[in-house]
This record gives structure tokens, C-alpha cells and sequence, in this order.
């Protein structure tokens, strides 16, 4: 079980108010992703869930009872640090078995959850090394086999491949999402990188300037987003906005429409401009089309198209994926 | 040519570091001398280096007249007894001021070094009077407990210096993996901090086996250590050179040996952080 539950939860540094209030609510076996811009206070909301931070006001529930005056240590929550956090001076075993011990549970049964946990993520012929003979995957593998040891209520990740290159992230996300749908357990995963986001997330939570902004499905974000934040800042590359009489004439402040929701072709009806860059993909190609009177539209096109630079291009969106989005940047329901 | 530059550097470094470390050595190498020589020859003129009667005369005096194991003991008792205890203190000191800071940890550091800057003979009569009437005088209780708090913000300082080191994150981890504060600083922070700790500890011992105005004032026997020992030799029936230097020989040895033996922990705790 691993419920986890904000109610109206603040905090502030000082007098910097870094989360202004937060609710939203975690159900048990869920894999939630925090996902934002650099400084939006991911890390601390996870940091509050954790205990590591004090909130300064609100309640956070997990499976139901309030923890805010409970410490970190009695939770029952893991945590994996973006820089590891590996005890130095402990070998690789004694990483893993190091909460289970602190639980006092039993030499022999320390040893099978030990090596059950090297056994799933294949560390069994590095147990006895030091970190520091590790590779940064091999470390990685290890702060995860230290939190799924204790089966604990939920896991909490702050960014934690962001210490890795490509090819291994990419590994290491199906992992962690393997491994958490065969464990079943609760995760909140902190990440600044909309495609991890969008792949591991069962929901994400878009968190801005400490709001949070929309919290939702994958598809839910990318198919209704909430107001101008959560548009411009899921999908890749950006959803174009229009302002001016394109955007009055659908009754809205602003429009956006995905760059792969535009249709180019060299005559007819719609937004009439010349291309600057044309970026060729193989598999797609991104055109950056100067529209006068609206600014540069990005446009993403399945395979080749005989656009060069300098070519003329005429864009069709896609009427019924127009997003419309009021004064205030709020989305206009359709 | 290159090479040979270097060589050449080597060359002239290692004989300076000859020559510096030979001037900082002389003076105990002169004491060591001279308890071997005869009173007559201790005060020659011109000073005789290697060439005169060796003797070991001086060192059976000494211990006729003295007592240097009771000394000895006392000086281990004090000095070991005194960095036990700061350090006991000093750790969790240490570690809330570098892992939990405040607007203020900054200034009580400070006004903690502070007080090492005021001479001690300012508070002299004040502790005078408070051992006298606590019945503290000439007791190892009581030197234990004045020569810990005089050295706690040094040690505080060092240790606080190495512990801010210590990257948060990994303590965070273990409060995350069950830990209690307690847990936390015996099972990561100190196993970590080894090097630092070592060194603040034998820093500490040869601080406090050394100091002499706190134990020549507050000691006469019962407590007194190696320092109350050597004072003994510079008597009012004159100065007996080869004596003292005898009985100053004896009272170093020790430290000499432990400073001899762990010198490379001491040269990597005092260099912690400067050099990556
Ligand atoms: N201990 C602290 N004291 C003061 N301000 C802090 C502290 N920790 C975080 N902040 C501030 O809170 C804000 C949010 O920080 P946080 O680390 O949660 O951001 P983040 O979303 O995790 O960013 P990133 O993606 O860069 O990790 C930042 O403006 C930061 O400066
Ligand atoms: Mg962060």
C-alpha cells in the first residue's frame, strides 16, 4: 500500500515562497511524474514528501495518516539521489543491505533480499567492490537495489539519470519502469526531461514557478492541455501560438496548434510563408516557416517533402486540433 | 632538457626540505644531546656538538629524583581523557553547525575561536577560585575537564571543516534508509570523516599534553603530568642543563613516537580539501 496525498502543502525558504501551495493526490501503485522547468520546486515537493524538508504548512498523507512531524527514517519511503548517494565506504552489499540492517532484520534474511535485489538488477559479481570501482550505470543500479530492498510504501526519484549518457538513460528508463510495474509499488518520479516524462509517467504533474500546473495522463496533457504552460511546455518540438485576428476569429486570446498538426503544401488556402531552416530527420522533417504578420511556425512532416530554404510554404492546421486559450492563458473548453 | 629541469627541481627541493626540516629538528636534537653530556660539558663554550663524554648519568638522576612514569600516566590521562570528551562533544557539535546551518552558526564559530585569542592567565583567579572551592585543585578531573573545553573550539573548528566535506546527500540517504540522527554519524558520517577525525584527535592529544600553564598552575602532585616533571629541573639551586634536557627528553618521547608513527594521517588530515 502507498497512498500519498497533499493537502495544500507550502513552503517557503526564508521568505521565498517556493511551493505557494500543492494538492493532489497519489494512489497506491501509480507511477507520477514532477515534471517543469529548472527551479520550479520539483525536488523540494519530492524532498517534502520525503521528510528531508519541513513543510511550512498544509498536511501530506500517506496511506491516510498525516506524516508532517513524522522523520524521514519512519516513513517507509526509498529515495534514489540524482548524484547516487552511495555510502563510500561501504561495499556494494553493504549499500544494499544497509536499511535492512537499520530495520534489524535477520543476518540470513538480509543476505537472500541482498542478493535477490543483485540478482534482478545484475550486480551479483560486483557485491563485494566499492562504489568508486563502479561504472556510473553500475552505481545507478545500486542506489535502485538499495531502495527496492526495503519494499517500501512508495520510491522516490530526483532525477536520477541525469548522470548518464543517451544510450544507458534510455536503458535505465525501461528498467525503472519494468521494475516498478512488476513491484507494483508507488513512484514519484522528479524529472526536468518531457520524454521521460511522457514515456514512464502513469500521470504527470506539470509544476511551475511551484504551481502545479496540470495533473493528468500523458495523453490527457498532450490532447487538452490545461493553459498556455502545460501546451508550450509538453510535446517536442513546441506547440506554435498565434495571437491577432486568427486567434479572434476562433473566439480566443491566444491559438496553438502542434507542429505535427499542421499540413505544408506549396499553394492553396492558410498561413502563406517562406522556409528558414528545414531540418531532415530521415523520418521526419522540421520546417521553420517565417509567416509574415504571425512570426516563425514549426512544423513537423512524416518523411521527405521537396522543401527546400527559401521555398514558399502554405500551413493548414488541423481544425479540430486548434487549441484555444483565453486572457489569462487559461484553455477554452471546445 | 626538460628532464633535466626537473631533476634539477628535485634536487633542490628535497635539500631544501633537508635544511628546513633539519632547523626545525635541531633544537630537540640539542636536547637530546645534552642529556647525554655532563653538566660541565652542557654548558661549554664553545658548545661541544658530537665529540664529548657520553654519559646516561643524567637519566638515572632523574629518575632517582622523580617519579616519570606517574607523570607519564597523568599526561596520558589528561591528554587522552580531554580529546575523549571534546570529541564526544565536538562531533555532534560539529555536525549540526556544518549539515543543518543557521543565520548564526557562522558568528558562534567565530566567537568560539574568539576565545581562544584571550590569554588564560585573564581568567586565571576566577578558575583558581572555582577549583579551590570545588575542591578540583591537583585533580585529574577537573584538568581534564578545563583542558577539553579549552581545546572543544579548535576541534569543533576542524571537525566542522572536514564534515562540510561530507556530501549532504549521502547522510539524507541514510536518514531515508531507517537511520536515526545517531545511526546517521556512527555508521556514515564518521567512517567518512576517518581522516579528519584521526587527525583532529592527534592534534588534540599533542595540544593538550603539551600545555603547561593550566597544569603547572592548577597541579602539584597528585595530578600533575610531564610539563610539572620538567618545570621541577629549572630549580631556584640553579640550572642543571643536562638534566633538564634529560628529564625534556623523556616528556617529548612519547609524542614523538606516536607523531613519528602517524605522521602520514596527520600531514593528509591537516591537508584535507587544500589538495584534490
Ligand atoms: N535550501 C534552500 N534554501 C533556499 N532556497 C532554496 C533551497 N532549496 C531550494 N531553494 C530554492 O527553491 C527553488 C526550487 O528549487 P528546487 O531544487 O526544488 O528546483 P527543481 O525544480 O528541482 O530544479 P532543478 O530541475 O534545477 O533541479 C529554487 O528557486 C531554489 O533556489
Ligand atoms: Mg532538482
Amino acid at each position: 500500500m502507498g497512498s500519498i496525498q497533499l493537502q495544500d502543502v507550502r513552503k517557503s525558504f526564508g521568505n521565498i515562497d517556493v511551493i505557494p501551495g500543492a494538492s493532489l493526490k497519489i494512489e497506491d501503485g501509480e507511477f507520477v511524474v514532477f515534471v517543469g522547468p529548472s527551479g520550479c520546486g520539483k525536488s523540494t515537493l519530492l524532498r517534502l514528501i520525503a521528510g528531508l524538508e519541513d513543510v511550512t504548512g498544509g498536511h501530506i498523507l500517506i496511506d491516510g495518516v498525516d506524516v508532517v512531524d513524522t522523520p524521514p527514517a519512519k516513513r517507509g519511503l526509498s529515495m534514489v539521489f540524482q548524484s547516487y548517494a552511495l555510502y563510500p565506504h561501504m561495499s556494494v552489499r553493504g549499500n544494499i543491505a544497509f536499511g535492512l540492517k537499520m530495520a534489524r532484520m535477520p543476518k540470513a534474511e538480509i543476505d537472500r533480499k541482498v542478493n535477490e535485489a543483485a540478482g534482478v538488477l545484475n550486480l551479483t559479481s560486483y557485491l563485494e567492490r566499492k562504489p568508486r570501482e563502479l561504472s556510473g550505470g553500475q552505481r545507478q543500479r545500486v542506489a535502485i537495489g538499495r531502495a527496492i530492498v526495503r519494499e517500501p510504501k512508495a520510491f522516490l526519484f530526483d532525477e536520477p539519470l541525469s548522470n548518464l549518457d543517451a544510450a544507458l538513460r534510455v536503458n535505465m528508463r525501461l528498467e525503472i519502469a519494468r521494475l516498478q510495474k512488476e513491484l507494483g509499488t508507488t513512484a514519484v518520479y522528479v524529472t526536468h526531461d518531457q520524454v521521460e516524462a511522457m514515456t514512464m509517467a502513469d500521470r504527470i504533474v506539470v509544476l511551475h514557478a511551484g504551481r502545479i500546473e496540470q495533473f493528468g495522463s500523458p495523453l490527457e496533457l498532450y490532447e487538452r492541455p490545461a493553459n498556455l504552460f502545460v501546451a508550450g511546455f509538453i510535446g517536442s518540438p513546441r506547440m506554435n501560438f498565434v495571437e491577432g485576428p486568427d486567434a479572434e476569429r476562433l473566439g480566443a486570446r491566444t491559438i496553438g496548434v502542434r507542429p505535427e498538426h499542421i499540413t505544408v503544401s506549396r499553394s492553396g488556402d492558410g498561413w502563406k510563408g517562406m522556409v528558414s531552416v528545414a531540418e531532415h530527420l530521415g523520418s521526419d522533417t522540421f520546417l521553420y516557416v517565417e509567416v509574415p504578420g504571425i512570426g516563425t511556425l514549426t512544423v513537423r512532416t512524416p518523411g521527405e517533402l521537396g522543401l527546400r530554404e527559401g521555398d514558399t510554404a502554405v500551413l493548414t492546421p488541423d481544425p479540430a486540433r486548434i487549441h484555444r486559450f483565453d486572457a489569462n492563458g487559461q484553455a477554452i473548453a471546445s | 632538457m626538460a628532464r633535466k629541469r626537473t631533476t634539477t627541481r628535485i634536487v633542490v627541493s628535497t635539500v631544501s626540505a633537508w635544511v628546513v626540516g633539519f632547523i626545525f629538528f635541531f633544537p630537540i636534537l640539542w636536547m637530546i644531546l645534552t642529556s647525554f653530556k655532563t653538566e660541565l660539558d652542557a654548558f661549554s663554550i664553545p658548545p661541544k656538538f658530537l665529540f664529548f663524554h657520553w654519559t646516561t648519568e643524567n637519566y638515572a638522576t632523574v629518575q632517582e629524583r622523580s617519579n616519570y612514569v606517574h607523570h607519564a600516566l597523568n599526561s596520558v590521562i589528561l591528554a587522552g581523557g580531554s580529546t575523549l570528551i571534546a570529541l564526544l562533544i565536538a562531533v555532534p557539535a560539529a555536525y549540526a553547525m556544518a549539515f543543518s546551518p543557521t543565520k548564526r552558526t557562522r558568528g558562534t564559530l567565530m566567537w568560539m575561536l574568539s576565545t581562544k585569542m584571550m590569554p588564560p592567565v585573564g581568567v586565571l583567579v576566577p578558575i583558581y577560585l572555582l577549583f579551590r572551592d570545588f575542591n578540583l585543585l591537583d585533580s585529574r578531573i577537573g584538568l581534564i575537564a578545563v583542558l577539553c573545553l579549552g581545546n572543544l573550539p579548535i576541534v569543533i573548528w576542524m571537525l566542522f571543516t572536514y564534515f562540510k566535506e561530507i556530501p549532504k546527500d549521502i547522510l539524507e540517504a541514510a536518514r531515508m534508509d531507517g537511520a536515526t540522527i545517531g545511526k546517521e554519524m556512527v555508521y556514515i558520517l564518521m567512517p567518512m570523516a576517518v581522516p579528519g577525525i584521526a587527525s583532529t584527535l592527534l592534534l588534540n592529544v599533542i595540544l593538550a599534553w603539551n600545555e603547561a600553564f593550566w597544569t603547572l598552575n592548577l597541579t602539584t602532585s597528585t595530578a600533575a603530568p610531564l610539563t610539572v616533571f620538567i618545570a621541577s629541573y629549572s630549580s631556584p639551586e640553579g640550572l642543571f642543563w643536562a638534566k633538564l634536557s634529560a628529564a625534556s627528553t623523556l616528556a617529548i618521547a612519547p609524542i614523538l613516537i606516536i607523531g613519528w608513527f602517524s605522521q602520514k594521517q596527520l600531514v593528509r588530515g591537516l591537508t584535507f580539501g587544500a589538495v584534490k
